[in-house]
């Protein structure tokens, strides 16, 4: 672990971690877009921008993107100074022109001072900022069905030539982690379509629940060489059955289970 | 014969060098890409046929070689003779047999062809007496135009790879790195990072794979000296490469070059093969046990990927976009390997400077600028082409003593340098010294050495939002100020060229770009606001005509200028030939009159009107029932 500083406050980091972490640790909020903790990190909204200054630097400070600069011993950071807070202030601006409609955008430009955009708005608002969240989560699960397409101000999201995407699986995440909740889907107990794309779906043997799409569990099968059946029982019934488990286990019956017996002697348990 | 120690290398210099004796005359014929698009190719296959129809190939001693570019590109195709140096321009096949019959065999000189001085009027007999060559100093391009790219032997006798058989048989990779250090030599790309720190970086990096890579993506507009020496003299980028990786300690290279440049693989994937074959490159280097090989990437033309973190994922097969660095390349490049990137310029320079050492580098340039640099002179300027000159060389000197001055001796208006990263500059600044320092001093860059010299018929609003719309279908969209920065401030720049310029534009300008310099991600966006930074910076009055009065004063931005017949019209009707919209009439001999309702604002006339009868104005000053019939009619 290592020391720096946030404005002002002294906080403890690992050695390395995006300096967001430790942003957030000394209790400091700043907006971010395109972070997610469950992705590598990007750098595309700008938002988390910040001063990082060591004293030795003699007054001299760069702005980074806090979310991608690693923490270092003795590093200052400030997350509000005026240069900051401006930048900040231009790529709200910038965004609230591309998406005047959305109401997240809306409510961090207002928090920023910004209630009209000094540019042209947006003559066809949309509600995507283009944070990449969601092709990331695709490529991140394995399925590269969506990606972005063209560059500079054409550039946007979609799947291959605009078509239903042959390799979604319908698994929602990209919507999920969608911050404006921009990508549109339909799920019921029978039919699932997202991307232009229908999905049937798989019922829960135990409950009957329709949980997950028929090519969502073809692909966690095909990928973990877990036998299919496992992915068709839906997280909660599975939940219960380990608890079941467990009860049984703690009880002492172990019932024929050969993971049990194992375990029961590996912990001498009774 | 592959070359695998010190006396085989000398042996297959002077091989190469008694190869030529026979040859009393040598005919280049420039093939470079300016001058096979006026024909060259033609040129030199009627040399071949003349020489070989002729069967002076043994008597005379006659060898017709198709050369890299002579940078003379203005006055093309270009032939020059050697021993003699006699410089033929704009030579054409059917001036192949005079050429041979006079020039050659009795050594009279053709005056028709020769390029003639236009301060003196007075032909100039020798290429090496030429002002556009004689004001160079020729490191980066030494061999350009004098040796076949496609011929190792030649390459060989004109001195090449003796710096790198110095580094491997001499030296060891510190001393190497020593040297390169004592010449200064900084980044050619246009950033000007010096070349020996990052050698040094990544010779201490830890890392058991390491690379070396050469940027050849070169996208800015007007820029083609790296085109030029890939295509020229492939093997003074091998040599530099070859060097470097030794230095390094790499055994693997990637030459990313632009999609658009096919003759530049094709020079280079020949260049390398020849040299495979002959032990530089490859396994067991000149015999030393070092090995070290290249592959060409192809660019599939992105502008972003010339930027040395997108080039990397390209390189890795991912989409050509930036990533954020905190840490160098030379400790995670690509692969995430320890990884040295350099402009082909830069490795050009390496192996001259290797052989003739670090210090005879140094001894050029200024303070902190060190040895040559080359240019693409393009623009409003007698001779185009492209040069190189020692650093700390006046953009007066480049531009009226090498460039032969602006075009119909019309006012200079400023120089555009470092392409869309760059800036303009004007007059005031002319006897700056150019080096890296002075010119981001002034609000522009070295860049990767684009000059485009404008005269008073540029409008400086129009070339901002030129270079605007440049970078708006370049930003490759990552980051929110350079994407939507682009657009927003393109569609300011649209405004103010079509009347609808408002108070207070010239601030919101100022406040994007501050946001887009600070805020963006890689130095693409960084670096965008340049040409509007500088534009607003030394020509704010033009900004503000085009704002407050509607106008532009160079006549340029259509919406906002019209034009006129005076009465000094002679009725040559040369005007009413030129106009593409039949908006003006008027009998022979009497005077013409240009219909506004009809007019296209397109300066056609202006431009071909031999006795300068005919003005523009601001169309706001237009009668309001003229602007009237203009709109009904458009």
């Amino acid at each position: 672990m290592i020391t720096l500083t946030v404005n002002g406050k002294t906080v403890r980091a690992r050695e390395g971690s995006p300096l967001l972490e430790a942003v957030r640790a000394a209790g400091v909020e700043i907006p971010t877009l395109c972070q997610h903790e469950a992705l590598e990190p990007w750098g595309g909204c700008r938002l988390c921008l910040v001063d990082v200054t060591r004293p030795e630097w003699n007054g001299w400070a760069k702005m980074v993107v806090s979310c991608m600069y690693p923490a270092e011993e003795g590093l200052i950071v400030e997350t509000h100074t005026e240069r900051v807070v401006e930048t900040r202030r231009v790529v709200l601006d910038l965004l609230l022109a591309r998406c005047p409609e959305t109401p997240l955008i809306q409510r961090l430009a207002r928090e920023h001072g910004i209630e009209k955009t000094s540019y042209l708005p947006n003559p066809e608002p949309t509600d995507c900022i283009l944070c990449g969240l969601c092709t990331r989560v695709c490529d991140h699960i394995g399925v590269f069905a969506i990606s972005s397409v063209n560059r500079g101000a054409g550039r946007e999201i979609a799947p291959p030539f605009h078509e239903a995407p042959p390799d979604c699986i319908g698994c929602l995440a990209c919507a999920e982690v969608c911050p404006t909740s921009c990508i549109p889907y339909e799920t019921s107990d029978a039919r699932r379509t997202i991307w232009g794309k229908a999905f049937e779906m798989v019922r829960c043997p135990k409950c009957g629940k329709a949980h997950i799409t028929k090519a969502q569990a073809d692909f966690y099968a095909g990928r973990n060489g877990v036998p299919r059946s496992y992915f068709e029982t839906c997280d909660a019934c599975k939940r219960q059955e380990m608890a079941r488990t467990f009860s049984k286990l703690s009880a002492g019956a172990v019932g024929g289970m050969e993971t049990g017996k194992q375990g029961n002697r590996e912990t001498g348990r009774p | 014969m592959r070359i695998d120690s010190r006396e085989r290398f000398d042996a297959a210099v002077s091989e190469a060098l008694a190869g030529r004796e026979g040859h009393e005359t040598e005919i280049l014929v420039c093939c470079g890409t300016g001058c096979l698009a006026n024909g060259s190719q033609k040129v030199a296959e009627a040399f071949a046929e003349e020489v070989e129809k002729r069967g002076l190939k043994a008597g005379v001693g006659l060898f017709t070689k198709k050369t890299g570019c002579h940078g003379f590109c203005e006055k093309g195709p270009l032939v020059v003779l050697q021993p003699s140096g006699v410089l033929y321009t704009k030579v054409e096949p059917r001036h192949v047999p005079d050429i041979l019959d006079k020039t050659v065999a009795k050594g009279e000189l053709i005056p028709r062809l020769l390029y003639k001085d236009p301060s003196t009027k007075k032909p100039v007999e020798r290429y090496a007496e030429v002002p556009f060559y004689k004001n160079q100093t020729r490191i980066a391009m030494r061999n350009i135009g004098k040796i076949d790219p496609a011929d190792l032997g030649d390459a060989l006798a004109h001195g090449a790879y003796a710096g790198l058989a110095k580094a491997l048989f001499e030296m060891t990779p510190e001393q190497v790195i020593a040297e390169v250090e004592r010449s200064g030599l900084r980044g050619r790309g246009g950033a000007g990072f010096v070349t020996a720190r990052k050698w040094k970086a990544a010779r201490k990096a830890k890392g058991e794979r390491k690379f070396l890579l050469c940027n050849g993506d070169e996208g800015d507009p007007g820029a083609f000296k790296d085109r030029s020496i890939m295509e020229g003299d492939p093997h003074s980028v091998l040599e530099g490469m070859v060097i470097g990786a030794y230095a390094v300690g790499a055994h693997e290279g990637y030459i990313y070059v632009r999609d658009e440049y096919p003759l530049a693989v094709v020079h280079l994937s020949l260049a390398m093969e020849q040299a495979r074959q002959a032990g530089i490159l490859g396994r067991d280097i000149l015999g030393t046990g070092f090995d070290f090989d290249i592959r060409i990437s192809r660019g599939g033309g992105a502008f972003v990927c010339g930027e040395s973190s997108a080039l990397m994922r390209s390189l890795e097969g991912k989409t050509g976009e930036p990533r954020q660095k905190y840490v160098h390349a030379t400790e995670r490049g690509l692969f995430d390997c320890p990884t040295v990137l350099n402009n082909v310029e830069t490795w050009a320079d390496v192996g001259a400077i290797i052989q003739n050492g670090g210090a005879w580098f140094a001894a050029m340039g200024t303070d902190k600028s060190k040895g040559t640099k080359a240019f693409s002179l393009v623009g409003k300027v007698k001779n185009t082409g492209l040069i190189e000159l020692p650093m700390g060389t006046t953009l007066r000197h480049i531009i009226y003593d090498i460039g032969g001055g602006i075009l119909g001796d019309r006012p200079f208006k400023a120089v555009q340098t470092g392409g869309p990263s760059g800036g303009c500059l004007p007059e005031s600044h002319l006897d700056d010294p150019v080096d890296y320092e002075k010119l981001t001093e002034a609000g522009s860059m070295m860049g990767s050495g684009g000059m485009i010299v404008m005269d008073d018929r540029t409008c400086m609003v129009d070339v901002a939002r030129y270079f605007l719309r440049f970078l708006v279908e370049e930003s490759c969209g990552k980051c929110v100020p350079c994407r939507e920065g682009l657009k927003q401030m393109l569609v300011i720049y649209d405004d103010l060229v079509a009347g609808r310029g408002r108070p207070g534009d010239i601030e919101r300008i100022e406040r994007l770009s501050a946001g887009m310099q600070l805020g963006s991600l890689c130095e693409l966006g960084k670096s965008a606001p340049n040409p509007v930074l500088s534009t607003l910076r030394y020509f704010r009055d033009e900004y503000l005509a085009h704002i407050e009065q509607k106008a532009c004063p160079a006549g340029i931005c259509r919406d906002l200028t019209a034009y006129e017949i005076l009465e000094s019209c002679e009725g040559c009707g040369v005007c009413l030939k030129a106009c593409p919209a039949e908006a003006i009439t008027g009998e022979k001999k009497a005077l013409h009159v240009i219909h506004q309702g009809r007019c296209i604002s397109c300066g056609a006339c202006y431009e071909v009107c031999p006795t300068d009868a005919i003005r523009f104005f601001p169309k706001a000053e237009l009668a309001p029932a003229a602007a009237a019939s203009r709109g009904g009619a458009s």
